[in-house]
């Protein structure tokens, strides 16, 4: 039995209405617990410092096929960011795509205890597996791609839900997945022969189903199976001018999907969905529309995709929108299609202040952090490495938390930018408790991470405590101080171990992947039914498909009990 | 008697996991599915020339060790050398090759696989471009056009063809094994017709090669269906099975490839032919080039070894970026051993390269021509190596091989090749995919699982434990020292 007592320290808990308060948290054998005995229990005096739940991140391209080919093609993003090796440590490479190793060292250091790898190729998931098992210091989980496998296809065509439902069951066992990743659907089945949809309402060739209907009856699906998350949806047209209206139209079809009340779906790195215009010349903020409609409903969650002006990685299965940011860049090129399942590009990618697409699309994101008034919808994140590396979100907090921090950067934009950006009409300065359900309450809950994100009573003793006393510290006024204090947190603790101390890592924990076993009514006929059609579909065998037990090195399986 | 199916064979990169192995008291009697490489292997890995314990050199002979004699030896090179070389990792598991990072990184030695022979300019030519490509199974279900690029599938990938290319059955393109099959019969029929009409052997062989391959484009390259079109030096087996075959002039391909990017471009080219072909005739190539609905090209150690090396590569690649402007174009390396692909995943997301990382700085370098192990050992830097799963003493240059042998050279094999033949200390290690199980990566980077189908000969250690013993033994070593060193302070 090991207890732990973290003192008097300023704890933010949004999931337990907690804000500020001056408390001890307790821990017993990796959980929170009501008290522990005084002797036993190492304790840490956390007085003038910041607590709160360990972050979790809801998007972040960390492990698998596409993010390892990134890694091989871009040696030149290694080599100005190297990591030695230390006695406790191993060495890796850092930057737009680090190392495994260097991934998880660099999230623990931040605070984050969780993370989720929100791309995952079926036919890949071993692979995405055994680099997550690389990835120590945090909990883990990874969502199969499946808005465009072909049994979903033909089995919504069919309208058939229940059919489909139990595919997926099968697919999220198979593949030891956590949620139902959407990406621009329909666009990927398209692009295997080099085609695309333009529109929600656009026919799927070769299928006779459009985007519209995958993701509303996935998001049934999605509700008939009692899966923690909702769907998690990446938006047709992604990346184009004038897409906000896209994005209008996919949550106003998504009402038409029964909520009580509760999110199904949520749409991620929401800054690429929310371009007006119709050119990259006239190209501007739609954050304004699209905030507007998220006040007014509830049936959606988001994450922000924030740029960082830096050099990074763009890594996605939207294969077609891959292949037109090479059109306009020129750039090297990846494309990667998955048989029967997806596909997937890369392209380096410099976001400069002095471009005005690329800082329209970075006030884009912050506008639309602030103009949602309910933390509780959209989460922090910028899409890593997409609109940035992981690494850089102490930045992302000083300008949701400082209009002067924004407002510093703004005035090295582009000129153009500038003037459009809604940013210096926007005074909200996000508070520490605000911050808190950003970067890990409100993650939690849309996640269904019941464990997670909190600090009450049997939840899991992941814990950040910052250098930061709220009493003395003005976190708006002086930006610099905060971003430095959640660059290296005080302590990270994982499962009630310290992992990080002043920003070092001194301990090495493995962290559990987490997936979903769910149980089905007719698990053995789609199982057979799998079976007889394998052949026809892969070019592997059904044997050797599963993501066998031993591929993840300390599971935790998440049983779900579906309706079907 | 066990029937094992969905086994996955561990020869070359086409990984089929379709084999069905017999076993009876521990010995594979009989392999179905398999080419005959793969018969070859699972009936004939027991051979005379398999190790059976551990090996160190005395007086320029092998002298049979105890396991942690050999372990404490192999460590102790390993932790006492400057500037140790880890060379291999094709033909193991990933387990294995994860062991291997971790040991480069403690011992700051360099970590290299065969890919700096084969496909090394591949991936660099990748990191000059990137790469359009796919799964295998995307060209089975799409593909109407598939081009062989100085590789012979027929010979080296033998079954590759049969499961991912022309003669498979996809989504929403046909086999074309019958068409094949009537162009063998009619090439029968001509062949008697030729023998009645008393022509001599010699020039009948010339004749029925001939009705295969045509000099002009035939008609079907523009038509609907499959297409197969080979380019390479000479003819191949392949070359005899394609709807065309180009014969470019040794060196010159990266001028073809040139010169097709310029007509994709509609560039008119002033010159009659191209790298000895009529540019009439690669006009209609292009032309059924860009009308397909989805082609692709695997390229092989023709492109990748010949003149130019990665930047052939890179040209290939352009190509079939400019060939995506106007319809959709793929291209994959037709990577050789089994898990070589496997090797370069490893290395990359343990390091962030995928080969030629020096760790001797304390953090993963890499840049080829300099930190890749051939071109160490022919500057005669390195002063250790480990050699595991691959046989660099018959493949590398006389001149780099005389360094390596020159320092004390550890090999890790389950036969005694010619580099083991050469080592100082030779570890036995298991069949990976015989004896033992674990990960390997197709040429298209999709993972697959390795069986054990029969228990390895007693006593004898995967690479992987091996490995990881002496890893411990290193580390164990370097406390040692220092403890010692302390000490003396």
């Amino acid at each position: 039995m090991t207890e732990m007592l973290i003192t008097n320290g300023f704890v933010f808990d949004p999931l337990n209405k907690i804000n500020g308060e001056k408390m001890d948290v307790a821990i017993r054998d990796g959980k929170i617990v009501e008290s522990v005995s005084d002797q036993n229990a190492k304790k840490i005096d956390a007085t003038g410092l910041t607590v709160m739940p360990g972050a979790i991140d809801v998007h972040t391209h960390i492990a698998g096929g596409e993010v390892n080919t990134g890694r091989m093609i871009r040696p030149e993003d290694h080599v100005k960011d190297v990591v030695r090796k230390t006695a406790l440590t191993r060495s890796g490479v850092g930057y737009s795509i680090p190392s495994t190793f260097v991934t998880g060292y660099r999230y623990s250091k931040m605070g984050y205890t969780t993370v989720m790898n929100p791309s995952m190729a079926p036919l890949g998931a071993k692979h995405t597996h055994e680099e997550l098992n690389d990835i120590p210091l945090l909990d883990k989980a990874t969502f199969p791609l499946l808005g465009d496998w072909w049994f979903v296809l033909e089995n919504l065509q069919k309208g058939d839900l229940e059919g489909c439902a139990r595919h997926i069951a099968w697919m999220m066992e198979t593949t030891k997945g956590y949620a139902i990743k959407i990406v621009n659907p329909g666009g990927l089945e398209s692009w295997g022969f080099g085609r695309n949809v333009h529109s929600i309402d656009d026919v799927v060739p070769n299928f006779d189903i459009t985007p519209r209907e995958i993701v509303c009856g996935l998001a049934k699906v999605n509700k008939m199976l009692n899966l923690p998350h909702t769907i998690h949806l990446h938006t047709n047209n992604l990346g184009i001018p004038g897409n906000f209206a896209t994005t209008l139209e996919t949550m106003k079809a998504l009402e038409s999907v029964p909520n009580d009340g509760k999110p199904i779906c949520h749409i991620t790195h929401v800054q690429f969905s929310s371009f007006a215009g119709d050119n990259w010349g006239n190209m501007r903020s739609a954050a304004e529309e699209i905030s507007r409609y998220i006040n007014n409903h509830n049936h959606m969650t988001f994450d922000m995709g924030q740029i960082i002006f830096t050099d990074t990685t763009t890594m996605t299965a939207d294969g077609p929108f891959e292949f037109t940011l090479y059109q306009l860049s020129g750039h090297k090129w990846v494309n990667s299609d998955v048989e029967t399942e997806t596909s997937g590009g890369i392209i380096p990618m410099h976001y400069k202040r002095t471009s005005a697409v690329n800082a329209t699309q970075w006030s884009i994101g912050l506008e639309l952090a602030l103009l949602v008034k309910d933390p509780w919808k959209i989460f922090m994140t910028t899409d890593h490495p997409n609109a940035g590396p992981f690494f850089k979100y102490p930045k992302i907090i000083a300008w949701l938390t400082s209009k002067k921090a924004r407002m510093a950067t703004l005035a090295r934009c582009h000129k153009k930018a500038q003037k459009k950006s809604l940013l210096p009409s926007i005074n909200r300065e996000l508070s520490l408790y605000e911050l808190a359900i950003m970067t890990r309450a409100g993650q939690a809950k849309a996640l269904g991470l019941k464990g997670k994100g909190h600090l009450g009573v049997g939840a899991d003793a992941d814990v950040a405590i910052y250098n930061i006393n709220p009493e003395i510290l003005d976190i708006a006024k002086k930006y610099k101080t905060a971003r430095k204090a959640f660059d290296s947190t005080a302590y990270t603790i994982k499962d009630g171990k310290i992992v990080v101390k002043d920003g070092e890592v001194v301990q090495n924990v493995d962290g559990r992947t987490l997936w979903l076993d769910v149980k089905t009514r007719e698990q053995l006929k789609v199982d057979e039914e799998m079976k007889h059609k394998f052949k026809e579909y892969w070019t592997v065998e059904y044997e050797n498909y599963p993501v066998f037990d031993h591929y993840v090195k300390v599971p935790e399986a998440i049983t779900v009990k579906a309706d079907v | 008697v066990s029937v094992i199916n969905a086994v996955t064979c561990p020869i070359c990169g086409c990984l089929c996991d379709d084999i069905e192995v017999t076993v009876v008291e521990n010995e594979v009697v009989k392999v179905k599915n398999g080419c005959a490489v793969c018969e070859a292997k699972y009936l004939g890995y027991k051979s005379e020339h398999r190790i059976r314990q551990p090996l160190i050199r005395k007086d320029d002979k092998f002298v049979a060790v105890p396991m942690k004699e050999a372990i404490h030896k192999a460590a102790e090179i390993l932790a006492n050398a400057n500037y140790p070389i880890l060379y291999g990792w094709s033909s193991t598991n990933c387990e294995a090759q994860r062991v291997g990072v971790e040991l480069a990184e403690e011992v700051g030695g360099v970590l290299d696989n065969t890919a700096v022979v084969c496909h090394g300019p591949s991936l660099m030519g990748t990191q000059e471009v990137g790469i359009p490509t796919s799964t295998l199974g995307q060209i089975r279900h799409r593909a109407d056009v598939i081009i062989y690029w100085g590789c012979d599938p027929w010979s080296a990938h033998p079954r590759h063809l049969e499961r991912y290319t022309s003669f498979t059955e996809g989504r929403f393109e046909d086999s074309e094994w019958k068409s094949y099959l009537n162009k063998v019969k009619a090439a029968a029929g001509k062949k008697k017709l030729l023998s009645a009409q008393r022509v001599a052997p010699k020039q009948q062989r010339a004749a029925v090669a001939d009705s295969l391959v045509f000099n002009k484009p035939p008609e079907i390259l523009q038509k609907e269906g499959r297409k197969l079109i080979v380019i390479d030096v000479r003819k191949s087996m392949t070359a005899e099975m394609a709807d065309y075959f180009l014969k470019v002039e040794p060196n010159k391909d990266y001028e073809l490839m040139q010169a097709i990017r310029a007509m994709v471009k509609d560039e008119e080219l002033d010159v009659d032919q191209v790298a000895g072909i009529p540019v009439e005739y690669l006009k209609e190539v292009v032309d059924a080039l860009v009308n397909c609905k989805f082609g692709v090209i695997f390229f092989g150690m023709g492109l990748t070894q010949s003149a130019g090396k990665f930047r052939n590569i890179e040209v290939a690649i352009s190509l079939t970026r400019d060939l995506n402007m106007r319809t959709k174009f793929l291209i994959m390396p037709m990577r050789g051993h089994f898990n070589v692909s496997g090797a370069n995943i490893v290395f990359a997301w343990q390091s962030g390269y995928s080969f030629g990382v020096d760790f001797s700085l304390g953090y993963p370098r890499y840049n080829p021509g300099e930190t890749t192990s051939m071109d160490i050992l022919l500057r005669g830097e390195s002063d250790a190596a480990l050699v595991i799963a691959s046989d660099p003493g018959a493949t590398f240059p006389k001149r780099a091989i005389q360094h390596m042998v020159k320092h004390p050279l550890i090999v890790i094999d389950p036969h005694m090749n010619p580099t083991a033949m050469l080592g100082d200390i030779v570890f036995p290690s298991a069949f990976v995919g015989i004896e033992v199980e674990g990960t390997a990566y197709r040429m298209d980077n999709v993972p697959l699982p390795l069986k054990k189908v029969v228990e390895p000969p007693e006593g004898i250690l995967s690479d992987e434990e091996l490995l990881k013993k002496i890893l411990q033994e290193v580390r164990s070593i370097k406390a040692q020292k220092a403890q010692k060193k302390a000490e003396a302070a």
